[in-house]
């Protein structure tokens, strides 16, 4: 479902270009559970930012259910990141002054979906992450899990085909930590394609397949 | 996006922003408020002259001796000495058949005395028609009687303030009084009345036209006040004056005409103007307003950075990110307009009470203009900060590079 062919993105930090992705090619089934590893600074957050069309390709093509991605222009870009993608930060990006319901409604306000069916589909993402009782909370009356939790719901609201996650825990202790892992694991398994970036060894293991990365390039 | 949903988005951060929100909405009603208060203080001028002028009675002419080259302009200051205006010529003037009724007006100084009482006042010399041409209101006795224009008569109208200085509270009436070395027997007293064209009533002394000549020793008219029979014969009357005069001054076209219309008008065309430049004066508080507005959108374009960049993760193209943001400093700029008019009306409302005469009145336009001015100053001012905003990188944007 997502196919990087010969993906490359170059940044220049003063003089010197450095290679963010190099060569990277990818094929990713519907449905697959993916954790990508690798040490800092080995272009982890690029790989995600480019499937997510955040990020511009410098070279290589990048097909997305079927379609070419790569040269479409920014209105179809931000269109395909609202139907077909879901983020999860490992900040969280909540917006502070709305209440958690309002965040998770979010893109489907963006989106220009009807208030009334709105409501429902934010309760249902909501009651589905046992937030529902939370849904009137700002987010610095939640606990962090609480706040990914948030996150997510915000994430799945809109049925995207697949979750990028850039270290979802890395702001959680460890059981929240866990807690998370298990609830994306939960969507994956109801069929969304999950891409899991994380330093937990012991979590990255527990994906069905695992791309580690250095120096911009993917090693397996 | 619905429309209200990003009004919705654009409340929830304006109120996130509390104090800056309520400072930029001050700035903005203070914009329109100087807008609406020296807007008001122009139509008010303006208002206020049109009400003196018409006090002055309707249908009015105003002849001059003197001929001034733009009509409803100034007599002239220089060049030949005009032909005098006498009261032979106001007595030609009467049989016109478009005046119903004139009044010719010679003024002087003159020390003025009853007992040991002296006080230096304003002579003016006229007939029995002035009191209905310039709508005079008496408060005891009668006016100057009714006779030929050229007899003069020992008799006399005290202004309200002048009766009172010289009579305190005795009755005045039947009481002779010394005007220079003539003498003259007090018929009547004016109705306490403000200031009229310039002249303070209250303070002067009326007496017959030839009497006032005698004292001054002249023979001329200061001008003459003509009412004609209707409005719409005010140019031909023009034109009768012209002629009957010129034709008694051999030929001589030597007279000024003035219509109270010309006048009023050139106040009415001067104090619009004024109005006008008051206005734009104002709207200059409303630009340093727009100017603050976008200051604010770019600090909070900066400060939400990481907001655009979820925004953009979400889905939403440039478009969209421009108009949350321009939504937001519209409703700031709207919202700051509203307060800026009950501010301007409160404001109106007290100063007249503190001024009842002066009528404190905003045009409509410039109601209209303020809001315009403030709404359109809000968006264009608006439109940098939001497009700096849609085009953040957003990959820049959520990491907080
Ligand atoms: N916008 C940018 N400008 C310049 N260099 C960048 C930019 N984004 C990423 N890089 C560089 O690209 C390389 C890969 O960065 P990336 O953020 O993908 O690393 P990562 O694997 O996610 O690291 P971490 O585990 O620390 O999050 C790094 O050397 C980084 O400095
Ligand atoms: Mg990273």
């Amino acid at each position: 479902m997502i196919k990087l062919e010969h993906v490359a993105r170059t940044f220049k930090v003063g003089g010197e270009l450095v290679h963010g992705l190099d060569d990277v090619s990818l094929d990713i089934k519907a449905g697959d559970y993916i954790s990508i590893m690798g040490p800092s600074g080995s272009g982890k957050s690029t790989l995600l930012n480019a499937i997510g069309l955040l990020d511009k390709l410098d070279e290589g093509r990048y097909l997305l259910d079927g379609s070419d991605v790569t040269e479409l222009s920014e209105l179809e870009q931000a269109r395909v990141r609202r139907e077909k993608i879901g983020f999860v930060f490992q900040t969280f990006h909540l917006i502070p002054r709305l209440t958690a319901a309002e965040n998770v409604a979010l893109p489907l306000t963006l989106a220009g979906v009807d208030h009334d069916e709105r409501e429902q589909r934010v309760n249902e993402a909501l009651e589905s992450l046992s937030l529902s009782n939370r849904g009137h909370h700002r987010p610095d009356q939640l606990s962090g899990g609480q706040r990914q939790r948030v996150a997510i719901a915000r994430a799945v609201v809109t049925k995207p085909v697949v979750l990028l996650a850039d270290e979802p825990t890395g702001n959680l202790d460890h059981a929240s930590g866990i807690e998370v892992i298990n609830i994306l694991e939960d969507l994956n398994q109801r069929g969304i394609t999950l891409l899991l970036v994380t330093h937990d060894i012991e979590l990255g293991e527990r994906a069905h397949r695992i791309i580690h990365m250095m120096d911009g390039k993917v090693l397996s | 996006m619905h429309i209200n949903d990003a009004i919705q988005f654009a409340f929830h951060a304006l109120q996130g922003y509390r104090s800056r929100t309520y400072l930029m909405l001050l700035a903005m009603a203070i914009g329109v408020a100087s807008v609406v208060l020296l807007t008001s203080l122009g139509e008010g001028a303006r208002l206020y002259v049109t009400q003196q002028f018409s006090s002055l009675g309707t249908n009015l002419l105003i002849v001059l001796p003197g001929r001034s080259e733009t009509t409803g302009g100034m007599p002239p200051v220089m060049g030949e000495t005009p032909r005098d205006l006498t009261l032979q010529d106001v007595q030609a003037l009467q049989r016109s058949r478009y005046v119903k009724q004139l009044a010719p007006i010679v003024v002087g100084a003159a020390p003025v005395s009853y007992q040991q009482l002296e006080r230096e006042v304003m002579i003016m010399g006229s007939t029995a028609s002035l009191f209905s041409v310039r709508q005079l209101i008496l408060s005891r006795g009668q006016f100057l009687p009714e006779q030929e224009i050229t007899r003069a008569a020992p008799v006399c109208v005290l202004g309200y303030t002048l009766n009172k200085e010289l009579f305190g509270s005795l009755s005045s009436l039947g009481k002779w009084v010394r005007v220079s070395e003539y003498r003259c027997r007090v018929i009547g007293v004016l109705e306490e009345e403000g200031v009229s064209l310039g002249m303070d009533m209250g303070e002067v002394l009326i007496m017959p036209a030839a009497s006032a000549q005698a004292l001054f020793n002249i023979n001329s008219v200061f001008r003459v006040l003509v009412e004609t029979r209707s409005q719409d014969e005010m140019e031909k009357a023009r034109q009768d004056v012209i002629e009957i005069i010129s034709a008694r001054h051999d030929g001589e076209d030597d007279i000024t005409v003035l219509s109270q219309d010309a006048l009023l008008s050139t106040f009415d065309r001067i104090l619009t103007a004024l109005t006008y430049s008051l206005g734009g004066i104002a709207a200059i508080s409303l630009l340093v307003a727009g100017i603050m507005i976008m200051n604010v959108m770019l600090v909070a374009a900066a400060q939400r950075t990481a907001e655009i960049g979820l925004l953009k993760a979400l889905g939403a193209p440039r478009k969209q990110i421009i108009i949350l943001f321009l939504t937001e400093s519209a409703c700031l700029s709207l919202l700051g307009a509203m307060l800026g008019l009950i501010f301007g009306l409160v404001g109106n409302w007290v100063l007249q009470g503190y001024f009842p005469d002066f009528p404190f009145q905003a045009p409509d336009w410039a109601l209209w203009a303020a809001v315009g001015v403030a709404l359109s100053t809000g968006i264009i001012f608006g439109l940098l900060p939001a497009r700096h905003a849609a085009n953040l990188d957003p990959v820049l944007a959520l990491s907080g590079r």
